[in-house]
C-alpha cells in the first residue's frame, strides 16, 4: 500500500488492543545535551544479557574516553569502555538499578575528556569484519532489552528461513521518552549510515523504518535525508505508524510492520526479521566512521517534580543522582523515580545506582504525579481483555497467580506476555494486574526447573 | 536545589492509568438510569417516587450493615449498591408494598451478592434474582399493575406483552414513549435508550450484547411471525426486553468478559427469551433467561477463549 507521500509506507496491520496513553513527550522539541562530565562513574561489567565482563584495566591505571576497560567472555556478551578519561580507583561490587550486583569499575574523571588517541575508525571488508566491529563498539540493543547486538545479528545471519526484513524501531510509543525522536532530528546521517552498512553486510531484501505519527518532525527528517541522499537505497522505505501504546514492542512492530506473526517462544529471526532500535543503528554509524564505542547514553528527563523537560547525553556509569543534579535537581520532593518510561520502567529503590547503556529516561513524579488508587475488587469489566495486545485475558492471570494455579497459568499462556502495561493501566479497579502476572511467571519458571532436577 | 534522602515509592510498572474508576463507571450508570427513574415518576407519580428511594436506601443499608457485622470494609462507596437498589425498584410495578421491595433488596444484596463475596463474585445478577424470587413468592402483588398516568384513555391494567395480538394493544409508537403500564422501569422505551447511549458515549459498555441480544429476539419473532415487521417490533418494545438487554445482561460481573463470548452470551440470552416468549407459560422471559445465561457465563468464557498472539494450538 502506498500513501500519499511519495516513497512512505503505511502500517500493513493494526495492533489489536493496546491504550491511548497520554504522550507527554514535552521532551520532544528539547535539543539534546552533554551533560557536565560528572566527579566519577563507576561502569558496571554487566551491562547486557549475556556473561558479565572482567575487568581489563587496574586500579591507578589511567583510561581514555573509549578505552576498553571490561572484555566479555562467550559468544553473548558486548566489551565496555571507559565513558570518560580519568583514573581508575576501584573495582569492586557495584548495586544496580533492579538490586543485583556486579562488578563495577569506579573512575574519577580528570575532566579533559581526552580521547583515546589509538581510536580509528573500523576496516570492514567481509560480513566478520562488520560483526566483530559491531561487537568491538560494545553495542547492545538499546530500546531496553540489552541484547548484545552482535549477537543478534550472527543469529540472524545463521537463521532458516533467511532474514530478508530489518525493521527499524523508532515509534518510540512509551510516554515522555523522546530521546528516539531526538535522534532521528540531530543525528539523521548516523541513522542511515548505520542502516545502509547493515543492509550491505546482512543481505536483508529491505529495511522498514517506523516512525509513529505523533512524531512528524522526526518523521520529516528522516524523509528528507532518504530524498536528498545521492544514492538513496530503494530497499529503505520509511512507515508512517498511527500512534498506539506498545507498538513500539518488538512482536508489535513486526505486525504492524510486515503482517508476521512471531510464534510464542520464538524469535523474530523466525519470521525472517530483525528488529533494531533507531538509536542502536545510529550508534553503529556513528563508530564506523569514527571509530567511537558506545561509552555515552542519551536519556530524557522528565516528570512534574523536575524543572525540565530535558534530553541529556550521559556517559555511561553516572549515578543517577548525579544527572538528576545536573538537570537542576527536584523542583519538588519526589514521590517516585521512575527508570525508563512510565509503562514499564522500574521504580527506583535510590538514586545510586550507574546508568547502563540500554537505560533511556528518568521520569521524576512529585505528588501530582503519582497518585495512590485504591485497589477495589476486581469487576469483571472485561477492560483488561480488550486492551491486551497479546490476546491474553489478564483478570483470569492475575486470579490464577493468586491462587497458585500454576497449570491453569501455562494452559492461559501466561509466558506470552511481555508486561507492557496496557492491562494494569485500563483496570478501573487500580488492580496491579502486571505485578500477579509477574509472579505467576515466576511460579511457571520455577516449576519448569522443578521439572528438570 | 533541594538535597535531602526522600522515601521513594516503590511500585510494579505500569505508573500511568486511564482516569476511569469503579466510582465513575458505577455513578455513570447511575446517571444512565435516571431518565427511565424520571419517566416512571412521571407517568406513576409518587408511589414510584418513594419506590425507588426505599430500594436504594435498603440496598445500601444492607450493604452497609453487613460489611460492618462482618468487619469487611465498607464498599458502598462504590455505587453498586445504589444501581442494584434501582434495578430491583425498576423491575416491580409501582403498587407494589414497599416492604417487599425491602425484601427484594435484602436477597439481592445479602443473599446473591454479598454471601458470595461481595461486588465482583456474584455469579448471577442480584437485581434478577431479587425480581425473580419477588415473582414467585409474590405474584399477585408483582402483576398488579396501576394505571399509568399519561394514558387516560387506557382502561386495561394489564401489561403490552399480554395484550400482544388482541385489539387493546398500544401501538408500537405508545410503546417507544412509554403510555401503557408495566414496571416502573420498562415502560419507557425511549429513556432506556437515552441512558444506554450515555454509557456507549461514556465507553462504559461496548453494544455487543444488546446488539446479540436484539438482535436475536428479532429475528426469531420475525420469522416465528411469518415476517410481522409490526409485530417484531412490538415484542421488542414491549415486557422487560429493553431494560433487560440494555441494563441486566449487560451487567459486568455475570457477562463474559472476551468479545466472542459477549457474542455467544447475547445470542443465548436471546434464543431463552424467545422460547419463553414463544411456547412458554410465562408472557415474559427475560429474567430467566439472563440468569440461565449468567450461569454460563464461565463455560462460555472458557470456549470462546481467543488463541493467544502467536499462539500455536495443536
Amino acid at each position: 500500500m502506498k500513501s500519499k507521500v511519495e516513497g512512505v509506507l503505511l502500517p500493513l496491520k493494526k495492533i489489536r488492543g493496546g491504550v491511548e496513553a497520554d504522550h507527554q513527550k514535552k521532551a520532544a522539541d528539547v535539543p539534546m545535551r552533554r551533560m557536565p562530565v560528572p566527579e566519577f562513574v563507576r561502569i558496571p561489567m554487566q551491562q547486557s544479557i549475556g556473561a558479565p565482563c572482567e575487568p581489563v584495566v587496574k586500579v591507578g591505571d589511567y583510561v581514555y574516553e573509549g578505552t576498553k576497560i571490561g572484555e566479555g567472555k562467550g559468544p553473548v556478551s558486548a566489551p565496555v569502555h571507559s565513558s570518560v578519561s580519568g583514573t581508575v580507583t576501584e573495582i569492586g561490587d557495584v548495586k544496580l538499578s533492579n538490586g543485583n550486583i556486579c562488578t563495577g569499575i569506579t573512575i574519577k574523571c580528570d575532566k579533559k575528556r581526552a580521547e583515546d588517541p589509538d581510536k580509528r575508525p573500523p576496516v570492514i571488508n567481509s560480513t566478520e569484519d562488520f560483526l566483530d566491529a559491531v561487537r568491538e563498539c560494545g553495542l547492545v540493543g538499546l530500546g531496553g532489552a540489552g541484547f548484545p547486538t552482535h549477537a543478534k545479528l550472527r543469529s540472524a545471519l545463521k537463521s532458516e528461513p533467511h532474514v530478508d526484513t530489518l525493521i527499524v524501531n523508532a515509534a518510540e510509543c512509551e510516554p515522555y521518552i523522546s530521546v528516539d525522536c531526538r535522534e532521528c532530528m540531530e543525528y539523521p546521517q548516523n541513522i542511515y549510515k548505520g542502516i545502509k552498512a547493515l543492509l550491505k553486510w546482512m543481505d536483508f531484501k529491505q529495511v522498514i523504518i517506523g516512525v509513529e505519527d505523533n512524531k512528524p518532525k522526526s518523521f520529516e527528517t528522516l524523509r528528507k535525508i532518504a530524498e536528498s541522499d545521492d544514492d538513496t537505497d530503494d530497499r529503505i522505505r520509511l512507515m508512517s505508524l498511527r500512534s498506539r501504546y506498545p507498538q513500539g514492542a518488538e512482536k508489535m512492530m513486526i505486525w504492524v510492520t510486515t503482517g508476521r506473526v512471531v510464534p510464542i517462544g520464538k524469535l523474530p529471526s523466525d519470521v525472517g526479521c530483525v528488529v533494531m532500535n533507531v538509536e542502536t543503528c545510529s550508534v553503529i554509524g556513528r563508530y564506523l566512521s569514527s571509530g567511537r564505542p558506545m561509552i555515552s547514553r542519551s536519556l530524557t528527563v522528565d516528570g512534574d517534580a523536575i524543572n525540565g523537560p530535558f534530553n541529556v547525553r550521559v556517559p555511561i556509569g553516572t549515578r543517577i543522582q548525579d544527572v538528576i543534579d545536573a538537570c537542576g535537581g527536584y523542583s519538588r520532593p519526589p514521590k517516585k523515580i521512575i527508570l525508563g518510561g512510565p509503562m514499564m520502567g522500574p521504580a527506583l529503590v535510590s538514586t545510586e545506582a550507574p546508568i547502563c547503556k540500554q537505560n533511556n529516561a528518568i521520569i521524576v513524579l512529585g505528588e501530582s504525579g503519582y497518585e495512590k488508587n485504591p485497589e477495589w475488587a476486581c469487576i469483571h469489566c472485561g477492560k483488561c481483555v480488550s486492551a491486551c495486545p497479546m490476546h491474553l485475558v489478564p483478570l483470569k492471570l492475575a486470579e490464577k497467580a493468586k491462587i497458585k494455579d500454576v497449570a491453569g497459568l501455562k494452559d492461559l499462556q501466561i509466558m506470552a506476555c511481555m508486561e507492557c502495561g496496557s492491562c494494569a493501566f485500563v483496570c478501573p479497579s487500580h488492580r496491579p494486574l502486571v505485578q500477579f502476572i509477574r509472579m505467576g511467571k515466576a511460579l511457571v519458571r520455577e516449576e519448569g526447573k522443578n521439572d528438570k532436577c | 536545589m533541594i538535597n535531602v534522602n526522600y522515601k521513594l515509592t516503590v511500585s510494579s510498572s505500569p505508573h500511568a492509568h486511564a482516569k476511569e474508576s469503579v466510582k465513575s463507571i458505577m455513578r455513570d450508570v447511575v446517571i444512565a438510569l435516571i431518565p427511565a427513574a424520571v419517566v416512571s415518576v412521571a407517568y406513576f407519580g409518587m408511589s414510584a417516587m418513594w419506590l425507588i428511594i426505599a430500594s436504594v436506601a435498603a440496598s445500601v443499608f444492607f450493604e452497609y450493615a453487613y460489611c460492618r457485622i462482618m468487619k469487611k470494609p465498607v464498599t458502598i462507596g462504590d455505587f453498586s449498591a445504589v444501581i442494584t437498589g434501582i434495578l430491583i425498584a425498576f423491575n416491580v410495578p409501582a403498587g407494589m408494598p414497599i416492604w417487599m421491595v425491602i425484601i427484594g433488596d435484602f436477597i439481592a444484596i445479602i443473599i446473591v451478592k454479598e454471601f458470595f463475596g461481595g461486588l465482583g463474585q456474584n455469579f448471577v445478577n442480584p437485581a434478577l434474582a431479587a425480581r425473580i424470587i419477588l415473582m414467585v413468592s409474590f405474584p399477585k402483588e408483582m402483576t398488579s399493575y396501576p394505571l399509568n398516568n399519561m394514558a387516560a384513555d387506557a382502561v386495561t391494567t394489564a401489561t403490552p406483552l399480554t395484550l400482544a395480538g388482541t385489539a387493546e394493544a398500544p401501538s408500537v409508537l405508545s410503546l417507544f414513549a412509554g403510555y401503557h403500564t408495566g414496571c416502573l422501569g420498562e415502560i419507557c422505551a425511549a429513556a432506556l435508550v437515552i441512558g444506554f447511549i450515555y454509557l456507549l458515549i461514556r465507553k462504559v459498555l461496548t453494544p455487543v450484547i444488546p446488539a446479540c441480544y436484539l438482535g436475536t429476539v428479532a429475528l426469531i419473532m420475525l420469522i416465528a411471525g411469518r415476517g410481522d415487521f409490526y409485530g417484531m417490533l412490538y415484542q421488542l418494545l414491549s415486557g422487560g426486553l429493553l431494560l433487560g438487554a440494555l441494563f441486566m445482561a449487560t451487567d459486568y460481573v455475570t457477562s463474559p468478559v472476551n468479545f466472542k463470548g459477549r457474542i455467544v452470551y447475547g445470542v443465548g440470552c436471546g434464543l431463552l427469551t424467545c422460547l419463553i416468549r414463544l411456547f412458554g407459560s410465562s408472557a415474559e422471559g427475560v429474567s430467566f433467561s439472563i440468569i440461565i445465561m449468567n450461569i454460563l457465563v464461565p463455560h462460555i468464557e472458557k470456549l470462546t477463549r481467543s488463541k493467544v498472539f502467536g499462539e500455536v494450538r495443536s
